[in-house]
Formats: C-alpha cells, structure tokens, sequence
C-alpha cells in the first residue's frame, strides 16, 4: 500500500473509534455535560488531561522550536510542566471540594459577585478562542499535508468529527475520546522518537540518547554545540535570552497554564478531593512522557538535518543527491534551497554561507522520513497530530459553550430555566462555538502565534492569583480581588497590545520595561494583581462571614459535595 | 465529616500549608534555580554527555515535577487520616 493509503485508513480508523467511544458515553444531565457526572478514575481523567493539554503546538512545533532555540527553548519544557506542580499543590484539591462546574462559577461565588463571575466569563471565552482557532488551523494543515485534501475540506472534517463527539457527549464523551486520543498521540510521537534515537545513539530510550555519545565518539550535545560554532550558529546549550527574560517567559508560561479555564474544569471530573491531587500526578507523568523526549527529539533532529544537508564533511551535498524528504517537503514550503553561490550544492548554516530555509515542523513531521522508516510510521505521525488537535480543541469548546449555557444564562441572564434546556443551551453554544473556530481555522486571522502570549499572560495575570487568594486569603473581598484581576486584565494586554500590534518595530529588548517580553510580561502582571488586590482590599470592607465558611470548608477534604447543579 | 475542634482544623491547614510551602521550595530551586539562574554555573559541572544546568533545564526538572505531586499527594493522604477527614 502507498503512504497516502495507509494513512486513510489509520486516520479513518481512529475516527471511527472517537465517533464510536462518543456514541456509547452521550450526556444526560447537565452534570455529565459539563464535568462527566463528576465519576472519571484519576488515571482515566490524568490521560484525559494529557491530551486535552497536549495541542497540536506540543505535537508538531514544540520539538523543532526547541531545536532552533536550544537552550532557550527550555522555557516552554519548563513552563508547560511546571504549571501542574501549582495545580495539584495549590488549585486543584481545593477547587474540586467546592464541587462546582467552572472557574468563573468559582470567582463568582467566592468573591460574592456576579461583577467578578463576568470578568472570568469573558476573560475564560477569549482565553479559549484564542487556543482554538489554532487547534482548527492545525487539524487543517495535517489534512493538506498528509493527505492532500485542501485545508478548507480538512478543517471542515476535523470541525464534522469534533461536533460529533463535544456536542452528543459534552464533558463526558470528550473525557472518554481524549484518554483515546492520548493513546494515538504517545504512540504516534514515542515510535519515531524512539527510532531516530536508536539510529543516531543506539539508545532505545530517547532521554538516555540525549546524554551519549553518536558515531563518531562525541558526546551528542557537545557535538552540535561543536557544529553550531563551525557554522555561525550561538552554542545549542548555552542562553541567547536574557536570564530575567527566560525567568519571566518561563513563570508567565507556568502560572498561565495553571490558570487556564480548560485544564482546572478537568480536575472538577473526579469523584474525591484525593482523586484530584493523585490526578495532577498523573497528568503529569503522561505529559511528562512526551516531554522530556521532545528534547532528544530536537537534537537529533538538528544534528540529523545538519549532517544530510551539508553532508558529513561540511561541505554541502549536491542537492542532485538530496535525500527524497527534502524534494518531498519543499512542495509543502517547509524547506527551501536558494543556490545563491551556484555550486550546485546544499549548505545551511546562521552566516551568510546559508542557502537553507528550513521551518520549525518539519522535524517532527518529517522525521520518520528523515529517520527513514517505514510508511506506517509516517501515517501513525499524521493520526497521532490529528489526535492532539481535535482533543485540545474539544476541550476549549467545552468550556466556551459552558460559559454560555451555565456561567452567562444558568448563573446570570436566565437562573429559572431548568436542566433539560440548560443542556439544550450547552449543546447550542458547543455547535456555535466549533463553527466561529471552523472558520477562523479556514480564514486563520494573521496573528494566530501572537495571540498565544495573549491567552498564557491573560491567565496568569488574571484567573491565577484571584483563584489563589480565593483559597489562601480568607478575607481578600470582592473590591480587591475585581481590581486586581482587572489591572492584571489592562496591564497585559496594553504591554502586548503596544508591543505586538500597536509597535512591532519597537518590540527589542531596550524598549522592553525591565527587559522583559511581551511572552514573559504575564507574570509582571500576576504580581501587579497580587499587590493592588492586597491594598485595596486592606483598604475597603469585610469579607461575609458565610463566604468565609465557605473558603474554610473547601480547606480539608471529607465528604466533597458530589458535582451538581443544585446547590 | 469535619474536624473534631477548631484547634485540629487550624493546625491540620498549617501543616497542609507547612508541606505545600517546602515542596514549592524544591520546585523553585530546580526550575528556576538550576535551570536559569544558577545554569552557567551547573554547565561547568558535567553528567555524561550533558553539562548539568542544560540538563536540569531540559530534563531534570521536569522529573522532579512529577516527584513532588506524588510526595505531596502521600503526604496529604496521611494528613487526611491524621486529622479524620479522610475521603475512605
């Protein structure tokens, strides 16, 4: 059978299953809409973390930033694993004891207010299309790519699949889908990693491959350090960002990733307070599987590239002998050779000797080519990007419809409708949300990678201390915690605002306050909204009494109220 | 199920608080310590073929991450039957 063949079927057999597994687990209730009846195993819902986590940015680009980036590129490794630690320690037991269905039901009860419930409504709605529409791009992509149907057909498939399963299951046919999905995903990415390890150090584990030696006797790492310096590149294992900029970057991609809406509701899955922190820990150790051989990845891939390129020798190979992934790959655009001294040969390096353009995905979409392995392989690659897009994706559009049906209607606009027409609303808001992020996946708005800084410093400087202050400062009141979300809320995004669309010419570091990005500025407004919410709430009322039993009881286990609407 | 007084209640949160605090310590340290400020440091320090600060950068931290969710979920799991708000 040819690629495209196999991959067919691989990828139509994985859709068969996800439609199968949304079948057999539709929604009833609003309960099992919105956190699957409140009944996942930890490990079950760990997995389900994991891929819902997992985008299609972790799958396809992560590893190849990381490869042009070198030690720069620990910031997302760091900052994207990190988060969890915060979360099981500090959000997630507690916000399952309070046993409610969202992050802005939390904000709104805890800071008595239904101001407070609308500022998370809308910073959780925009912090979710955000991500999506990304996804969505991502799914269009793997289909032109893999298969060679226009991104327009591939967005609308990837839009049909998830419609199925989010809109019939809700919360808990897309829990059952992502434990699926993670299983495609860790394959998909183990089975290539693995191999190219093998072949370039003879390690069968990734992690372990890193750290040796390759053929020629040299340690790996030392190695490409020593190939980075032959061709004008910075050493792969040294710093090219500022440390305070990396400690920045790095805190606003932690604290934003335990602030985001779509990552916390998972933890409202699981029956008991225990189940949660025990989940985090697995989430964790899935997420951490993909993770910590993305980095092998990105240095084989770099060391493997550089060496077919530019041969063994350094010379540059005659692109008359080019291996068939390169001619393969410069269709798609993602690799490009520009002959500028005529020499017939292929040479990249970060000098003026470079003919090479060469984009960030192609290592991991082009490396079971690279790696020459067989065909399933590759076909396995395009399943398992898919799998990581369509499972981010349900997840965010789960929580934008449940904004609507239970954060906007249900707690606000319409309190007396009941659970069957709140479900209908649900189901509504999933299938206007999936077509608004269909279309921004087929007409992609031109600053889809921006606005990602966007949704982590939106997180960090807004969701994440109210959440923590809700949980540690018993008496942080509603004027206190509002302010500081909201100057978190302006401060950010006026920063990235200015720096990202207003003035991109002015986007350097000697422009930046303190030196730091507008990637990393989230985390200035994180301490922002710690310090003013601080003073104004030393400076204004009391807060009741029964909201401060409430944050007394959500303090221990015992007895977790069962996830419901009812209270 | 609740506390037996408000005494057990208060101290059961400082010792929660006590254990949440040193895990974090350790989470600063090897992220943030380790792996960006202390970095060009550790990189004069080898282990195998990595130079230490990368690795911890890279690869470390990230197993210490998983490390301290599961002392901390044991930990608190003992605290639970300790004060009687155990979930079992």
């Amino acid at each position: 059978m040819d690629i495209q063949s196999i991959t067919f079927l691989l990828v139509g057999l994985t859709f068969v299953l996800y439609i199968s597994i949304a079948v057999w687990s539709r929604a009833a209730s609003t309960s099992e809409f919105y956190v699957a009846g409140g009944g996942v195993h930890p490990v079950a819902n760990g997995m389900a973390t994991a891929a819902d986590w997992m985008s299609a940015a972790s799958f396809i680009s992560m590893a190849g930033l990381i490869s042009f980036m070198g030690y720069d590129g620990s910031v997302y490794l760091m900052g994207w694993t990190g988060g969890y630690v915060l979360l099981a320690l500090c959000l997630a037991p507690y916000l399952r004891k309070f046993g409610k269905f969202t992050v802005p039901d939390f904000i709104g009860d805890r800071y008595y207010s239904q101001t407070a419930r609308m500022v998370a409504v809308i910073c959780a709605i925009f912090i979710s299309f955000t991500y999506v529409a990304g996804q969505m791009r991502g799914v269009g992509v793997v289909f032109s790519r893999f298969l060679e149907v226009d991104i327009t057909t591939g967005v609308i498939i990837g839009m049909a699949i998830v419609f199925f399963y989010a809109v019939l299951g809700g919360m808990k046919g897309i829990t059952y889908t992502q434990v699926a999905q993670y299983c495609v995903l860790i394959f998909a990415y183990m089975v290539p990693a693995i191999f190219i390890s093998i072949l370039m150090t003879g390690s069968v584990v990734p992690q372990i491959g890193f750290g040796s030696t390759v053929a020629d006797g040299t340690y790996l790492l030392d190695k490409l350090d020593g190939l980075s310096a032959e061709l004008g590149f910075a050493a792969y294992t040294a710093a090219k960002k500022s440390t305070i900029d990396i400690f920045c970057i790095t805190a606003a991609l932690m604290v934003g990733t335990a602030g985001l809406p779509h990552v916390i509701v998972r933890f409202f899955t699981v029956p008991r307070v225990r189940d949660a922190r025990i989940s985090a820990g697995w989430a964790l150790i899935f997420i951490a599987i993909l993770y910590t051989s993305a980095p092998a990845v990105a240095s084989f891939a770099r060391v493997n590239m550089i060496e077919t390129i530019n041969g063994t020798d350094m010379r540059g190979t005659p692109y008359s002998e080019a291996p068939s992934w390169i001619t393969n790959w410069e269709r798609t655009g993602l690799i490009s050779w520009d002959d500028k001294n005529n020499d017939g040969r292929m040479f990249y390096s970060g000098d003026e000797r470079n003919e090479m353009r060469v984009d960030q995905d192609i290592m991991v979409l082009a490396n079971p080519e690279i790696a020459r392995l067989p065909n399933w392989v590759i076909a396995l690659v395009a399943a398992g990007s898919l799998a990581a897009a369509l499972s981010t994706a349900a997840g965010l559009l789960l929580v934008i419809s449940t904004s609507i049906s239970h954060d906007l209607l249900k707690r606000n606009l319409l309190p007396d409708i009941t659970d069957k027409q709140e479900l209908l609303y649900a189901r509504l808001g999933a299938a206007i949300a999936i077509c608004i992020a269909g279309y921004f996946g087929i007409n992609p708005p031109g600053f889809v990678a921006q606005v990602v800084a966007f949704a982590f410093g939106l997180a960090a400087a807004s969701f994440f201390p109210a959440i923590i202050l809700g949980i540690f400062h018993k008496r942080m009141n509603s004027i206190g915690a509002i302010s500081g979300m909201v100057v978190g809320l302006l401060f950010t995004s006026a920063y990235i605002v200015y720096f990202k669309f207003l003035h991109p010419e002015l986007n350097s570091a000697e422009n930046w306050i303190a030196g730091i990005s507008p990637e990393g500025i989230g985390t200035l407004g994180m301490l922002l909204n710690f310090v003013v919410a601080a003073i104004i709430n030393h400076l204004t009322h009391e807060t009741p009494d029964h909201v401060q039993s409430m944050v007394d009881s959500i303090r221990y286990p015992g007895a977790a109220p069962q996830a419901s609407p009812d209270h | 199920m609740a506390f037996k007084s408000n005494q057990d209640a208060s101290s059961y949160w400082r010792d929660n608080i006590r254990l949440m605090l040193s895990l974090l310590l350790v989470w600063f340290s090897v992220s943030y310590g380790c792996g960006i400020l202390f970095f060009e440091e550790l990189n004069t320090i080898a282990l195998f073929g990595f130079k230490l600060g990368f690795w911890f950068a890279q690869q470390g931290s990230i197993y210490v991450f998983v490390f301290l969710i599961f002392v901390y979920v044991l930990q608190m799991n003992k605290l639970d039957r300790k004060y009687g708000v155990s979930e079992d």
